[in-house]
């Protein structure tokens, strides 16, 4: 197993996971494109190091390489692509809606935080 | 036989996916196509379950590789018994979304409505029947590519926030799902369940311990299990009221399905069960007092679903087969009541187009019926004898108070506060939307007012089950006529059946509930032993 390749893991989880948390909606869109190559790798990873070729009668001699985490990595590329597309569409969709590509406050969120500020006033008022 | 009976309620959908998306002008096709092949999927999910019935077990490898290497598609007493109810409950729906559509609401019935829903339902059956983790894994992928179109059908800028919270969550965890599948088989040389049920045994313990961690992350974010079921309610809502009721019915129960199937299966020395125990306890309390302090009865309902989410994973952190039998009980009432629940509060947002508590009034007197609808499953829910709610919370607190440990006893405690929070949320929405008389405040516009006393009207179906009272007109919505015409007389009388249908099989299941028990007892008894299990998968290695 290549340290490399782990590290490599590594920095894109966190890179990642750091797109993901911001506000632009096409920053979470990169960041999760990222994490999903952080996880086809760790598949790939998974599988132990690079040998022959998997096919039957064609290989000369060592050991072959684990071709099952290869048709799940092909999967799981398939799955995200598909799912990015979605993403990019659901993002423009709502940069078309809200006129900016930022994730907007939520409602209740506010709602409550307000909420909070007034009983915060109204204590020191009555104090 | 089984190698043919078993991959239909995945199959058909998904063909009949595709075929919707060729036939997506014809509406009337579309529908006929939808309910026939959800019908078709309920005849196979009986099939499956008759066969579960006759020969314990039963799995078939998909294309003839053999168990570790191929797809395996198993279905125990369990899977058997979600694989129904899941495919009655998208059934009805179905038939609800079908009655709503044909007064031509637009927003009812997007083209794209019956194609994602087909796929959903695909996905659902596809987790219930997955025997190894990658599957398991695609299988949840089908489903929530479905949902995300479903969620953001109709698209405003409340759904497309909605959504894009929804995606963002469940990809992560997806990512999250993909890197445990990558991490098992790094650790084991395998993701078929049977094989890993066997595997998992000879790994270091922290190392089980981090994979079941893992697992419990990932089903606990798709599952909203506290404190990752911040993105639930604020999502759902948002939704097409019929959609959430899709969603809040089996998208969370699928997960604490392969989170039930992960323990019991990979890991059942238990090692987090404590944790399982906590964060029961947690996601009760959380989700009830979130349901009291919220105005919108759709929030209001969210809420309650992540907090009686909370019983599902109680019942799986006894790690007993009291616990487990009362935990697939649980979850056969909670799908049929919560979406009854739902499907209740679209008629009365139908009604009176309003959600919010605080303007919602009189219901009770505008429409006994209505009323009758959303009482009992309500009671339901806060699990009032002697509906199914009662026998399911029943069985719970039974394996909790019986349990050895001290914390099972006292989450067992928390569960009874959770039931009566419960119906404390319940009955103020009852008081609040029914019992009141109707004094609007705040009034929007054209005031929506359902008249105090019902006024015998020509255009009111009776209805059979109201005892023969006749219902009050459509609560008269901007610029609506107040008389039906035809159709919209069908609509909402189909409408109407498919919601009382739900109810009346809310109670069948209190009355079944003897045959349900001791099915669910065996279903638990089997996830324990495993032998079975594996036994199923290892015969079809070598046929």
């Amino acid at each position: 197993m290549s340290l490399v390749l782990l590290i490599v893991i590594g920095v894109l989880f966190a890179v990642g996971f750091h797109l993901l948390l911001q506000r632009s909606l096409i920053r979470i869109v990169a960041g999760f494109v990222l994490l999903g190559h952080g996880s086809t790798l760790a598949l790939l990873v998974a599988g132990g190091p690079a040998g022959d070729p998997p096919l039957l009668g064609r290989v000369r001699r060592g050991p072959m390489t684990d071709p099952l985490p290869q048709a799940m990595a092909l999967t799981a590329i398939v799955i995200t692509f598909g799912v990015t597309a979605f993403l990019l569409a659901l993002a423009y969709r709502s940069r078309v809606f809200l006129g900016e590509d930022e994730v907007p406050d939520d409602v209740e969120d506010r709602r409550i935080a307000a909420e909070a500020r007034r009983g915060d006033y109204d204590e020191e008022g009555g104090g | 036989m089984s190698d043919v009976l078993l991959p239909l309620p995945y199959a058909m959908p998904l063909a009949g996916a595709a075929l919707g998306l060729l036939l997506w002008r014809w509406q009337n096709a579309l529908r006929l196509l939808g309910l026939g092949i959800l019908a078709a999927t309920v005849a196979a999910a009986i099939g499956v379950l008759m066969a579960v019935a006759d020969r314990g077990v039963i799995a078939v490898q998909i294309g003839g590789w053999p168990a570790p290497l191929g797809i395996t598609l198993v279905a125990d007493r369990l899977s058997a018994l979600m694989l129904l109810v899941s495919s009655t409950v998208l059934l009805a729906i179905l038939l609800y979304a079908v009655g709503q559509g044909v007064v031509g609401h637009s927003e009812a019935e997007p083209n794209f409505f019956y194609p994602a829903y087909l796929t959903l339902a695909a996905g659902v059956c596809l987790v219930f029947l997955a025997g190894d983790l990658f599957n398991l894994f695609v299988a949840f992928e089908v489903m929530l590519a479905a949902s995300y179109v479903l969620l953001t059908l109709g698209p405003n800028p409340a759904r497309m926030h909605a959504g894009m919270t929804y995606a963002v969550v469940s990809l992560t965890s997806s990512i999250l799902f993909l890197t445990s599948v990558a991490v098992t088989y790094a650790a084991t040389g395998t993701v078929n369940l049977a094989d890993l049920s066997v595997r998992t045994a000879n790994l270091p313990e922290g190392l089980r311990t981090v994979l079941a961690l893992m697992f419990l992350v990932v089903f606990g974010i798709k599952g909203a299990v506290a404190p990752l079921h911040l993105w639930l309610p604020d999502s759902y809502p948002a939704a097409i009221t019929k959609i959430t009721a899709v969603f809040a019915a089996l998208l969370t129960k699928t997960a604490v399905y392969a989170l039930i199937r992960t323990q019991t299966l990979l890991f059942p020395d238990g090692r987090i069960g404590t944790v399982l125990l906590v964060l029961a306890a947690a996601t009760m309390l959380i989700g009830l007092l979130g349901a009291l302090t919220q105005q919108d009865i759709h929030r209001v309902l969210s809420f309650a679903l992540v907090g009686h989410i909370g019983y599902l994973v109680f019942g799986l952190g006894l790690l007993s087969v009291a616990g487990l039998t009362g935990a697939i009980v649980y979850l056969v009432h909670h799908i049929v009541v919560q979406a009854t629940l739902f499907l209740v509060s679209d008629i009365m947002q139908d009604e009176t187009g309003e959600t919010s508590l605080e303007r919602l009034g009189g219901l009770a007197g505008s429409s006994a019926f209505l009323a009758a609808l959303f009482f009992v499953p309500a009671m339901s829910l806060s699990g009032v004898p002697p509906l199914s709610g009662f026998v399911a919370k029943l069985a719970l607190l039974e394996a909790g108070f019986g349990s050895d440990r001290t914390l099972g006893r006292a989450v067992a405690a928390v569960a009874v506060l959770t039931g009566l929070l419960t119906l404390i949320a319940m009955s103020r929405v009852w008081t609040l939307a029914f019992w009141r008389p109707h004094t609007p405040s705040g009034e929007p516009g054209p005031a929506p007012e359902p008249g105090e006393r019902p006024d015998p009207n020509p255009g009111g179906r009776p209805d059979p089950d109201a005892g023969g009272r006749p219902d009050p007109p459509l609560g008269p919505e901007p610029g609506e006529r107040p008389g039906l015409s035809r159709p919209q007389r069908y609509s909402r009388g189909l409408v109407r059946a498919v919601t009382a249908g739900m109810v009346a099989l809310g109670l069948a299941i209190a009355v079944f509930a003897g045959p349900l028990t001791s099915w669910s007892l065996q279903a638990a008894a089997d996830l324990v032993d495993r032998t079975a299990y594996r036994q199923a998968v290892g015969e079809g290695r070598n046929p």
